[in-house]
């Protein structure tokens, strides 16, 4: 593993030997990684592999029962250093709330008190709409707007208070294929230009292969981290899942098979 | 002219000291249930919302039984009431009504017993009735004050928390991740309901309670697209909702040849819920920013179901 | 308490009250439609006020307005959140059953027992219908079990089947709707709900496989509703203050279950297995 290479200055998130147990379940085990600056990294794992605990352990909303998690550099000063898009949100089409009112309250949604108007929030809104390419329905009810679309919101409100680390749990599960490459299109965008780390889960993960820099891959509770065609060989996922499994490289795309059963790409016929 | 002037505002009516207190009471009630009715359509507590109102009776029931203020009976088992929907509550919706479902059946029983044993004790008649029903015009004086203040704080504590509020309900992950303590929050959400609906149920009536709570909330957030406006449309149209309801009940005493009226609550549900079946409409829906095409009820569905599965 | 005439006919309807409840109740609590379970007989209530208003059998009165509420909760809900149709097809129909008591006075008894439940109130004449009525209800579920199930469990599944979801909705209104207004003479309009809830929560608690949560669930709703009589009946407390405690009492207990069993099942923790992760999904 590469991790002690990645820099020289701090990681911007640590994870270090995180384990997570829950109702005699071992979910996750010494999972261990770091992610810096600018780093687009893919959280890739089949589904029920523990990659939503992961996100909640490092968002600090579950507790792990070993291991820590430590984010980098100067820690909470001022602004919140994780933006977060979770995996289902409710946008009921009856929220009274616009888009532009949805990427306002990731600003301050967190303040008491009257809201009072305010020009610079206004601005920042709109700038933040605009850099995620979503003025066109920056006045719709977000409960109208198609997936790709509420994604694209969901970014600007995790964006909008400038965070180091962006957070996306499963952003792309539900997406067609060509919202599915526009958000990663855009997400990679975001991590160059702004210098943010991102983290991005997926049980698939040829999407993401062209634009990742690293990947974590995760699998019966356990971790593999380092560059792609480091973490992606038969040899090391074998160890990893506890069985003989190989890395397939066709047409471009990499799978992996167990047996007879391929285990990556999840077939697309399949609905989760 | 004068004519139809006296057939709309029947002779007495700005005059009647009922009236006044029934319209100030009612008005103040209609705008502190319009405020916390939109925080409860959005969180999908309407249920909630209803079942505090017969908690909230129940809690009467028993201060009438042992001789107390009744206030004190609406609100303080409201609010217990509500405290144990919300520990017991669980975040899952359908987890969430079921704990509602099952503090209301508790609560209920004992109005029951409370009911019985005033039947019993003393000569009270009527009171099934006053309690289930109340009466806007039955309103004592004595009571306005309270009902100002106990209005008072539940607006107070929902402003304060509303942008958390909002937060949480669009998503609970978000706002935790933000450092917003969750828990906390619908709690108080929850303490606010409990007090407006107390104080709603104790001063025109538990079918009203729920009308005004859920009503012009509803119909609110169907024709406006931002958070704000619906506040203020809910408060407006609960109130007048609430004017128009007493002008027609007085005017209806001096309809046919009876003389005896309607009851103040059937005519503002009617116009509740008229208001709310004319917010359905297709014209309506495109003018407040609603997909042409979309089908509204399969997405309300999919949420739902997305709530209900997750 | 078994001697009595009156006392054999509470026991036998309520008993008929507790599998019909149990046996609707166990979808109520699957579909998670407390709010309507609720709704619909408390707006019967006021159609038997309007009953008694006209001088007709207030049993009639119960049906109609509660297929009413039903077919009103099922439109509205159509187009908009369903606790928000429930909510205001409720208070509609609490408003007309103010307007129609407001035309009397002298109700107040029949009122009570009415809303909460009459033990010594059951005719024998009453005890054929209501078992039909019920006989109705749980013929109902039977047809429709499968679609049913399918409908409330994976509702896409059941809609790319051809079952809508809508219309699955509506027939279950009305069955809930005939449910409630048979049982309302005995346990009362506020309390119905508590027994398809409580015991079918509790019985959920316990096991998922269906037919043996409804049976589990039938089970707890008799205890329910015989302990319930028999404490009204040496007490003189009302039934639906012992069925609306022991409703919740079994809910707390289904919970309690489920907890115990939880941590039980964490305590027995054997070496965290390396499950295959291959193919999982």
């Amino acid at each position: 593993m590469r991790d002690d290479i990645i820099q020289a200055a701090d990681p911007i998130l640590d994870v270090d030997r995180v384990s997570v147990t829950w109702s005699g379940r071992q979910i996750l085990d010494e999972v261990s990684f770091r992610i810096g600056a600018g780093q687009f990294t893919g959280l890739i794992g089949p589904n029920g592999a523990g990659k939503t605990t992961l996100l909640r352990v490092i968002l600090g909303l579950q507790r792990a029962s070993g291991g820590r998690v430590v984010m980098g550099g100067e820690g909470r000063s001022g602004h919140q250093p994780i933006g977060y898009v979770p995996q289902k949100v409710l946008l009921d089409p009856d929220m009274p709330m616009r888009a532009r009112d949805l990427v306002a309250l990731g600003s301050d949604g967190d303040r008491y008190g009257l809201r009072l108007p305010s020009r610079q929030r206004a601005e920042a809104v709109r700038q933040m709409l605009h850099a995620v390419d979503a003025d066109q329905f920056a006045d719709a009810r977000v409960g109208n707007l198609s997936g790709g679309e509420q994604q694209r919101v969901l970014i600007a409100q995790a964006l909008i208070s400038r965070p180091r680390l962006l957070l996306l749990d499963e952003p792309l599960a539900n997406l067609d294929l060509r919202s599915s490459q526009e958000i990663v299109g855009l997400l990679a965008r975001i991590a160059r230009e702004q210098q943010i780390a991102v983290l991005l889960s997926a049980h698939e993960m040829n999407p993401l292969l062209p634009v990742l820099d690293r990947i974590v891959y995760l699998a019966a509770g356990r971790a593999a981290s380092g560059p792609v065609d480091e973490v992606i060989t038969t040899e090391t996922l074998s160890t990893l899942y506890g069985q003989h499994v190989e890395v397939l490289h066709v047409r471009g795309r990499v799978l992996v098979v167990a047996g007879d059963a391929a285990v990556e790409p999840v077939p697309l016929a399949g609905t989760d | 002219m004068h004519e139809l002037y006296t057939a709309i505002f029947e002779p007495g009516f700005f005059g009647s000291s009922q009236v006044q207190v029934a319209a100030t009471v009612g008005g103040l009630v209609a705008i502190v249930s319009a405020v916390t009715g939109v925080f409860t359509v959005m969180r999908g507590q309407s249920f909630g919302g209803h079942a505090l109102g017969d908690v909230s009776a129940a809690g009467g029931s028993g201060a009438l039984l042992l001789g107390l203020s009744p206030v004190a009976g609406f609100v303080g088992l409201g609010i217990i009431g509500a405290g144990v929907m919300d520990m017991i509550g669980v975040r899952r919706l359908r987890g969430r009504d079921l704990a509602t479902g099952v503090v209301l059946g508790a609560a209920i029983g004992m109005s029951a017993l409370f009911l019985y044993l005033t039947s019993t004790t003393s000569a009270t008649t009527g009171a099934v009735q006053q309690i289930l029903f109340g009466s806007i015009f039955a309103t004592p004086a004595g009571t306005v004050p309270l009902a100002i203040i106990l209005g008072a704080a539940a607006l107070v504590v929902l402003v304060v928390v509303g942008r958390p509020l909002l937060l949480t309900t669009v998503s609970p992950d978000i706002a935790a991740a933000r450092g917003v303590p969750v828990r906390l929050v619908g709690l108080a959400y929850m303490l606010a309901l409990a007090v407006s609906v107390g104080l709603s149920s104790l001063a025109i009536g538990a079918i009203l309670s729920t009308a005004l709570l859920i009503g012009p909330a509803a119909t609110a957030l169907r024709v406006t697209r931002r958070v704000t406006t619906a506040l203020v449309f809910a408060c407006v149209f609960g109130v007048a909702a609430t004017l128009i309801g007493i002008l027609l009940a007085y005017d209806s005493y001096y309809w046919g040849t009876s003389h005896e009226g309607l009851p103040v609550s059937f005519f503002i549900v009617a116009v509740v819920f008229l208001g709310y079946l004319v917010s359905g409409l297709p014209v309506i829906r495109a003018a407040a920013g609603y997909r042409a095409g979309a089908d509204p009820a399969q997405a309300a569905r999919a949420a739902e179901r997305e709530e209900l599965a997750a | 308490m078994f001697a009595a005439g009156f006392m054999m006919n509470a026991w036998i309807t309520a008993t008929i009250v507790a599998v019909v409840g149990g046996v609707v109740g166990y979808f109520v609590v699957l579909r998670g439609s407390a709010f309507p379970a609720h709704a619909i007989p408390k707006g019967a209530f006021a159609g038997a006020a309007g009953a008694a208003l006209l001088g007709i059998n207030t049993i009639i009165g119960l049906g109609v307005f509660a297929l009413l509420g039903a077919l009103g909760i099922g439109s509205l809900g159509r187009r908009g959140r369903h606790d928000v149709a429930t909510a205001l097809a409720l208070v509609m129909m609490l408003a007309l059953g103010a307007a129609f008591l407001s035309r009397t006075t002298e109700y107040e008894p029949e009122l009570y027992s009415l809303l909460f439940g009459e033990v010594l109130g059951v005719s024998t004449s009453e005890i054929l219908p209501t078992a039909l009525v019920g006989l109705g209800c749980i013929a109902g579920i039977a047809v429709l079990y499968r679609p049913l199930l399918l409908a409330s469990i994976t509702p896409e599944v059941a809609e790319a089947k051809g079952i809508r979801g809508h219309r699955i909705e509506m027939i279950f209104l009305v069955i809930l709707a005939l449910a409630t207004a048979m049982t309302v003479p005995v346990v009362g309009a506020l309390l119905i709900f508590s027994l398809m809830i409580g015991p079918p929560a509790a019985a959920r608690s316990v096991t998922s496989r269906p037919l043996l949560a409804m049976i589990l669930s039938v089970v707890i709703a008799l205890v329910t509703v015989w302990v319930a009589i028999a404490a009204s009946y040496l007490y003189n407390w009302p039934v639906g203050f012992f069925v609306g405690v022991l409703g919740a009492a079994s809910y707390g207990c289904g919970r309690g279950w489920a907890a115990w069993q939880r941590r039980g099942r964490a305590r027995s923790a054997a070496v965290p297995a390396l499950a295959a992760g291959s193919g999982r999904r």
